[in-house]
């Protein structure tokens, strides 16, 4: 039931993508574009979800366990740091050159052509990238402690 | 700063959210999870036992979507003026950037601001102003 509940969800999130406008990437860059002529829609699109995102988080909130029974994952850092900040500089950085970010960019793979490919591509070799850094790291800690 | 109505697209734009919303909604009541792609894919990397299943389903569901969606209405157009090496810079850019910063437009952007948590809000002022400042570069500075 958890499977079918999560392929469902994955489903109507890319649905309301495309609705959105957010698996065109002209449209996106056209919202980040604030000098030129500027597409305000993206925001509606954040308002949508938000609005319908605030009842359901502040009932998840209080919730011990979910509906069908699992264990809440919800997270639990809330620690402002350089890790937090610069990373999402470089994601914003992405998402501005090429006018995806990631979950527009996996919606796109079945209709988009080999650009969205090429994209998600490279994003999943970022990703890559990123646990052999991390693993990296955690073994110098070793090492060294 | 000048608007571009012709291409404005309010009612379809907060339509296409509300869904958002609602899936995300959906995932955390029923899954008790945090519908943030990049966290549900990179985990995809870290692979716990029992862990991966849920991650591939969600995956599926959303890779499918265009295939759905084509059989009601025909897909909206597209429009990708990036071209192959500045795709490769950016989709890098995404993966490790994502990763770093622990969540990406749906993570930070929709569930951790609807949970009102200051560390989304600081992570989506963070990547919409590096998004506005490269797209002033790409077409104002570079252009």
């Amino acid at each position: 039931m958890q499977i079918v509940m999560a392929c469902i969800a994955g489903l109507v999130f890319g649905i309301g993508l495309i609705v959105a406008g957010m698996t065109n990437p002209a449209k996106v860059q056209a919202f980040l574009d604030l000098a030129g002529d500027w597409d305000p829609s993206l925001a509606f699109v954040m308002g949508g979800a938000i609005l319908v995102g605030l009842p359901a988080f502040r009932l998840a909130g209080k919730r011990e366990r979910s509906l069908l029974g699992d264990a809440m994952h919800l997270p639990a850092a809330t620690r402002i740091d350089r890790r937090l900040v610069l990373g999402s500089l470089g994601f914003g950085a992405g998402w501005g050159l090429a006018g995806f970010c990631p979950g527009p960019a996996l919606a796109s793979l079945a209709a988009g052509g080999v650009k969205a490919w090429i994209f998600s591509a490279a994003m999943l070799a970022g990703m890559i990238v990123f646990e052999l850094l991390e693993r990296g790291t955690a073994a110098s800690m070793r090492r060294s402690a | 700063m000048a608007i571009d109505w012709i291409h404005f697209t309010p009612w379809t734009s907060l339509a296409g959210g509300l869904l958002i919303g609602l899936a995300a909604a959906v995932f955390v009541l029923f899954n008790g999870r945090i519908a943030g792609i990049s966290g549900i894919l990179g985990g995809l990397l870290r692979p716990a036992p029992g862990d991966s299943a849920w991650r591939l389903a969600f995956l599926a569901g959303l890779a499918a979507a265009p295939l759905v969606y084509a059989l009601f209405a025909p897909l909206p157009a597209m429009r990708i003026d990036a071209g192959d090496g500045t795709l490769v810079a950016a989709g890098l850019l995404v993966g490790i950037g994502t990763r770093y910063g622990a969540g990406c437009t749906s993570g930070h952007g929709v569930c951790g601001l609807s949970r009102l948590s200051p560390r989304s809000l600081a992570a989506t002022l963070s990547f919409m102003l590096a998004g506005f400042i490269t797209v002033f570069v790409l077409r104002h500075v570079l252009a």
